[in-house]
This record gives C-alpha cells, structure tokens and sequence, in this order.
C-alpha cells in the first residue's frame, strides 16, 4: 500500500462514494419506477414513486386472476402471463438439457481425441460463432414452413421447431466446455486408458462427474439466452397461447393499447426469478464467460 | 476394469436402431424436397449417409463424438445462413410465394360467373332441411335439388327437372339471412352445367377464367388474352407486360442487388442505414467500455468499503433479461406519460419528443443500450485488472507518477489484448443487435421518401427483419439480398476476431 495524506486520502474516499451512489440511483432509477407502477391505479398512471392510492389491480390480472375494482367493475387479466412464463421456462429447459448432451460429448472429442479435421473444425466453430443468427432468420421461416407440410409438430408455430435452433446455437458452449477440460490432467485419461477404458467409457465415467461445474455454467448460459431470445421465437411463434415472454410482453405496450400498469406488474412478476438465478449463478458465469471467449 | 463384451442382442438391437435412423431420414429428405425445399433435402441425405457410416464402423469411432453437434450446426446455423443468402438472387416473396405448378394451378382454378346465364331462383323449406330452386330461362318449371341443411361449409347439389315452380318457398328477408351459406354452394344441373349463386337473386354457371393452352400459355376466357409463363420475372405476362398474380419462385440472378444499386428510393436509406449501424456498435462498445471499466477501477481500489454491495447493484441491469428492461425503457421514454419527459418537465422544463426526432431517439437507444452493456464489460475488467501486477504500479507511484499517469501506461497497455477479441464479439453482437431495436423503436421514426419502409434507427439487421417480417410485404428475397451485404460486413468482423484470438493465444502460451 503506497502511504498516503491522511485528508487526501479522506476527500477522495467520499468523492468514490458519492460517485458510485449517484450512479446507483441513476441505474436503479428504472427498477424502481417500474415497482411503483405496478401498485398504481390505471394504465396511464403518473404520480409519485409511492403511490398515493396502492392497489394489487396490475398484480392480480398478472396472476390472470379476475379485478375486482371498488366500482364494481370486474377487470378479466389482458394476458395469460404465467402460461407464456412456462413456455418459456418449458423451452429453455429442454433447450439448454439438449445443448449441454450435445457440446459436452463434442468439447470431449475436440480436447482429447486426436482426429483428422479437428484443428480446422475448432476454427470454424469459432467463426460460425460470429454470425449471428438473426442471418438466418429468412431460411429457418421458410424451412419450416415448408416442414409444416410433413408434420406440424415441426412446423411454423411449434415449440419443437424452436427447441431444434436453440439446440443448434451449441458453438460457443463447445469452446468453453473444451476450454475446462483441456485443464483436467491429462494423467487421468491415460490412467483410464490403460485400465482399457474406451473413449466412451473414459468420457461418460471420468470426465462428466469432472466437468459438473462448467456444465452448470453453461445450463444457466443457455436457460438465460433462450428467455431472452426474441427475433427467432417472433418469427417462429404465432399463437397467443403459445407465445413466449419476451415475444407476449411487447403486446402491453402497444401503441394502440397501451398497458402501462399491467405490463410493470408482469415485468416484475416475470423478471424476478430469472434476476434472482443469474444473480446467484453470476460468479460462475462470468469467469465461464472470459474463459471459453479468451481461452483457445 | 474390464470392459464388458457387448452382447449379440443389444448389438444387434443398436444396427437396427441406427437403421431405423437413417431410413427415417432418408424418408423425411424425400418429402422436404416434395414440399418444395429440395436443397434442405439433399442435406438430410448428407446427414443419413453420414450417420449411417460414421455409426456403423469402428474406423470411424472418434467421430461419434462430434457428428451429434456438427450435424445440428449444419442443419440450422450454417445452411439457413447460406439459404438466405441463396434467397436474395430470387423473387421469393408475398407475390411469388408458391413454386411454379402451384402457382399455374391457382390461376387455372380460378372461376367467373357467366351472367350471361343467370337465372333467378329460391329456396325451399323441408323439414330442417333446405331445397333451392331454379327456375328455367323460359320461366316454366325449373330445377329442384337435393335437401341440404346450408351450413356455411363448402357443398354440391345435384338437382332434377321439375315441370312447376314451388308454391311455397322462403321470403326475400329469409333468403338473406342464408346469404352465407348460398355462396358456399354448387348446384349441378342435369346437364352437366354447374350453377353457383350470384347475388341475392340468381344464380349463374360457371366457368373457369383461364384456360391452359398447348403451348403453356393460359388464355382468359372473358376477353381472348393470352399470358406466357416468363421464367425471368416469375409471373404470367401478357405482350403488353400486363402480369397475373399469383407469380411464382424463380432466379432471378442479381436482381434484388440491380434494385438496391440503381434505386434512389432503396439506396439513400441503405446508405443511412450502413452509416447508422457501424456508428451504434462502435458507440455502443465505446461507452460500455469505458464506463464499465472506469467502475471496475473505482472497485478495484482497496480504501473502499461495502465493494461487494456496489459490486451486486452495478451488475443489477446485466441480471435482469434484457427484454424486460427495454420495454421498461421503451415506457420510461414515452412521450406523453413516460417518467423520464415527468423528471425532465419538471427539473428542466423540457420534454425531448424521443419518438419522433431521429437524433434523439438514436440518443435514446445508445442510452438504454449502454445501459444494457456497460456490467458486462465491468465484470470483465475487474478480471483482468487483477492479473495487473501491483509491483508495477507501486514502482511507478515511487517515481512520483499520478494515479492517471499509471492507469494510462501501465494498466491500460496491459488489459488491452486480452480486451480486444471481447471488444470485437461485443461489436459484432451490437451490429446485429436487432433486439434492442425491435423493442424500442421499431426503427421508428421512419426516413422520409422511401420506397420501402426504413427507419431512421434501423440498423440493417432490424431493417432486413422488417422487410421481411413486418410492413412491407414479405420481400424474403430483397431481405435475403441484404443479409449476404450483412454476411460480408460480418465476415471481416469474424476474420479480425479470429486473428485477434490466434494472437492473444500465442501471448498466453
């Protein structure tokens, strides 16, 4: 520690406070507005951060239950909120167990077998990477409206054929869970080797118990990316009933119908859990995320 | 440990599960290139082959492990990509939606009532059921047909000669209230002709407007005009240029390109577009970058306390689904009744109309978007600052340096590599950040004097989405154009990553 005047190091001490709460409020400012609104009367409410008048209104027809007002009209929830949450939750959950199979089996083959084409494969993972999805919009539209034709479970407007390009999106999640593994002694694969263990074998009972806590990392990764997906669930998905969050919520802020009030209350609703998962998972994620995006 | 010798059985079970596999594959490539989509068949054909082999033999057992996850990338990353891009040197759109057979069929099944043998006619009750009745063009006796209950689905009558017209038959007023379901129905006389209702009155034959000519013209019946199938422009075409609709799918080389070079109406707002899109992501890293490392800094520093409260709450915006928080904002800006015009009304006097001025709703996006972005970077500095010795910086403090002086040459030159390939990941993700723009803006507010609607915060991601997806139609192959414009740009970005990644790899070993 560099020894320094005691008043200096006093003035600059409150100045770094004073800093960062100014930018605390200014970063929070959003939060706490939105709070407020979901506990005000009305959809075009204005009034103070704590409002006069609290009422659950928002909150109830959040929960898709029925509003009761004090003037007796009967308010029916505008959206099925929790169904779109579950669809969502529904999707990122089978996506993000199928994404995991799929790049840890591969991430093993790419950190310990050597075979022909692996070097360049690597590569152009990495550069296929880069593009984003959202190129491919157009195709995956007219792709599965053709195969809407065969079947619709694999059609326009089908959770299935949403969970197919999610599965797809695996490049990335390869790089990082190769990143973990080239880390694990390579003494143990070649203790196994010679006890006979088959590259499966090696796999399924030495490396899998290993890599629990990347694979973890990247179930959260891909549980958060999923949830938050809009430009492929919006072309993809048509019905009401089958939307998901991100692609329902936008419906409360339409320019002709404008929810304010309802939609805070959703937003809160629906926020909350994913904030309280990421916040937890967020030392693991973020030294995942530096990782597999730095590490070669 | 010994490994156990698979038995007969279960091998056995596991070729013919793997056939299985692969016929059904072969079967859905046969019909995904029926339906029209024979490029993503061949794949599928690709893909069964090279399952069959790769799981069949021993040779080619390393390769187990990466075929599962090659072949998902292929199937919905790379051959999308390549099919959008194949897509912009065709005419794929609203009016050229089917392919060629389809489209020749819609037009010849298209009808046109024949007024010239209209003839008036009314309905019969019987029982819950319903007749109708038409009368003969010389007014004696007519045609009655079977009982039918009317329903508005699709129906054919046939019908016999009756001498007399029916005594009793429904009134106008009740005749009306069926209009419905009357048009859903044929009436097939007993010579052959078929009748279908024509207005409220009659009842007319009809026949169908086009006929298929040897030479695969189609004539209309109606006014003698011959159409040609034109392969170049995917339509039927008269010699006057005078087009049927629906067209159909075709080639059409560079001519989505041929619009977007030589229309004004398209390349203006493109031009703007272009310049838009490389200044959001350039500012967007710029301010995330340096407000998140700035942080990083503040927390870095030891004298502070409660750094792990400040630590939580600053990457609060990161941990709340970026959806969620636009909307949010996309209210918070609104002009009217948001809070932040409130807060500005009441503080400055101003309410900036955020919406409707193309400055500042741009500003607007780059605050919500530094907003959305500046944690990620913070957490990622406070990393990387920690690899920064602090011998280093002490010895620079001895020989009297300033705190800025030492971030300046020691900190900054030495989280700099390792910060590059982020900063280009991060650049390229915000060239193509289309979330935030279809969330907030819409590209809204749109340029003025285009012929196709462009917004003054479009960036070519959203704007490729809207062509495609929203307003103007359906323009898939006009989109697609413009996606292999964004593939290229993209493409230099991915190049610059990967050198960028190749070098700090050889930094690190």
């Amino acid at each position: 520690m560099i020894v320094e005047n005691r008043r200096s190091l006093m003035l600059k001490k409150i100045a770094a406070h004073g800093f960062l709460l100014l930018f605390l409020i200014v970063i929070m400012f959003p939060f706490l507005v939105v709070i407020s609104i979901s506990f005000r009367e009305g959809n075009f409410s204005v009034g103070s951060l704590w409002p006069d008048k609290p009422t659950l209104e928002h909150w109830y027809l959040a929960f898709g239950v029925e509003y009761l007002r004090a003037d007796g009209v009967l308010v029916k929830p505008p959206f099925p909120v929790l169904l779109w949450m579950w669809n969502s939750v529904k999707l990122a959950l089978v996506s993000a167990f199928g994404v995991l199979a799929i790049s840890t089996i591969s991430a093993y083959a790419f950190s310990r077998i050597r075979f022909r084409g692996r070097a360049a494969l690597l590569d152009s993972l990495f550069i296929v990477q880069l593009f984003p999805n959202t190129l491919a919009l157009i195709a995956l539209y007219a792709v599965f409206d053709s195969l809407g034709g065969i079947s619709p479970i694999i059609g326009i407007d089908s959770h299935w054929s949403l969970i197919l390009v999610y599965l797809s999106g695996i490049m990335m999640h390869i790089w990082t869970i190769k990143g973990y593994f080239d880390s694990v002694d390579p003494a143990l694969d070649r203790a196994a080797a010679i006890d006979g263990a088959t590259a499966w074998q090696s796999f399924r009972l030495v490396f899998l118990p290993l890599a629990v806590p990347i694979m973890s990392v990247v179930f959260v990764l891909v549980f958060i990316g999923v949830i938050n997906d809009y430009p492929l669930a919006s072309i993809l998905l048509r019905q009401e009933d089958n939307l998901t969050l991100a692609v329902g919520s936008r419906l409360y802020l339409n320019e002709f119908k404008y929810m304010w009030g309802d939609f805070a209350a959703a937003a809160v609703l629906s926020g909350a859990p994913i904030t309280v998962v990421f916040l937890i998972a967020q030392k693991y994620l973020v030294s995942g995320l530096s990782e597999g995006a730095v590490k070669g | 440990m010994r490994k156990p010798l698979p038995s007969v059985a279960s091998f056995w079970l596991m070729k013919a599960l793997l056939a299985l596999f692969v016929l059904g594959l072969l079967y859905s490539a046969w019909i995904v290139y029926l339906v029209g989509q024979p490029l993503f068949g061949m794949l599928l054909v690709i893909v069964a082959v090279v399952c069959g082999v790769v799981f069949s033999h021993k040779r080619f057992y390393t390769y187990r492990f990466v075929v599962p996850g090659m072949v998902t990338m292929a199937l919905f990353v790379i051959f999308p990509i390549v099919y959008t891009i194949y897509l912009g040197f065709t005419n794929y759109g609203s009016f050229n939606l089917l392919h060629y057979e389809r489209s020749q069929q819609v037009i010849l099944s298209s009808n046109i009532v024949d007024s010239a043998s209209a003839r008036p006619f009314s309905v019969i009750k019987d029982g819950e059921n319903y007749r109708i009745f038409i009368s003969r063009l010389d007014g004696k006796g007519g045609y009655k047909s079977t009982v039918s209950k009317l329903t508005s689905s699709p129906s054919i009558l046939l019908s016999q000669d009756v001498l007399s017209a029916p005594e009793q038959t429904l009134s106008r007023r009740d005749v009306i209230k069926l209009r419905k379901a009357l048009a859903q129905v044929t009436v097939i006389l007993p010579s052959g002709d078929e009748m279908r209702s024509a207005g409220l009155r009659e009842f007319a034959g009809i026949q169908p407007e086009y006929v298929l000519q040897e030479d695969q013209s189609v004539v209309n019946q109606l006014t003698k005009e011959q159409f040609w199938p034109d392969h170049e422009t995917g339509f039927y075409t008269d010699s006057d240029g005078n087009r049927l609709t629906p067209g159909w799918r075709t080639n059409i080389g560079w001519g989505n390109f041929e619009r977007i070079i030589t229309s004004a109406g398209i390349r203006g707002p493109m031009w703007s577009i272009f310049l838009w899109t490389i200044g959001f992501a350039v500012a967007s890293v710029a301010f995330c970058f340096a407000i998140g490392l700035a942080l990083a800094v503040a927390l870095q520093w030891p004298h502070l306390r409660a750094r792990s409260f400040y630590r939580v709450m600053l990457i609060l915006p990161y941990a709340v689904p970026a959806f969620i928080s636009i909307l949010v904002f996309k209210g918070l800006f609104n002009q009217n009744f948001g809070e932040i015009n409130l807060l500005l009304k009441g503080l400055f006097g101003v309410q900036p109309d955020w919406n409707t001025d193309a400055n500042l709703a741009r500003t607007m996006l780059l605050i919500v978007n530094t907003w959305l972005g500046y944690p990620y970077m913070m957490l990622l500095a406070m990393g990387f600052l920690q690899a920064v010795p602090e011998d280093q910086k002490k010895a620079a403090y001895i020989e009297g340096a300033g705190p800025l002086r030492v971030f300046f040459t020691i900190t900054l030159p030495q989280i700099i590599p390792p910060f590059v390939p982020l900063l280009l990941a991060s650049f390229a993700f915000n060239f193509n950040n289309i979330v935030l723009i279809l969330l907030l803006t819409r590209g809204l507010p749109d340029i003025p004097g285009t012929i196709i609607p462009a917004g003054e915060t479009d960036i070519l991601g959203s704007f490729t989405y809207r062509i495609a997806f929203m307003d103007s139609g359906a323009q898939f192959g006009l989109a697609g154009a413009i996606t292999l414009i964004i593939f290229i740009l993209v493409s230099i970005i991915a190049y610059a990553s990967f050198v960028a990644m190749r070098k700090t790899e050889g930094v690190a070993s």
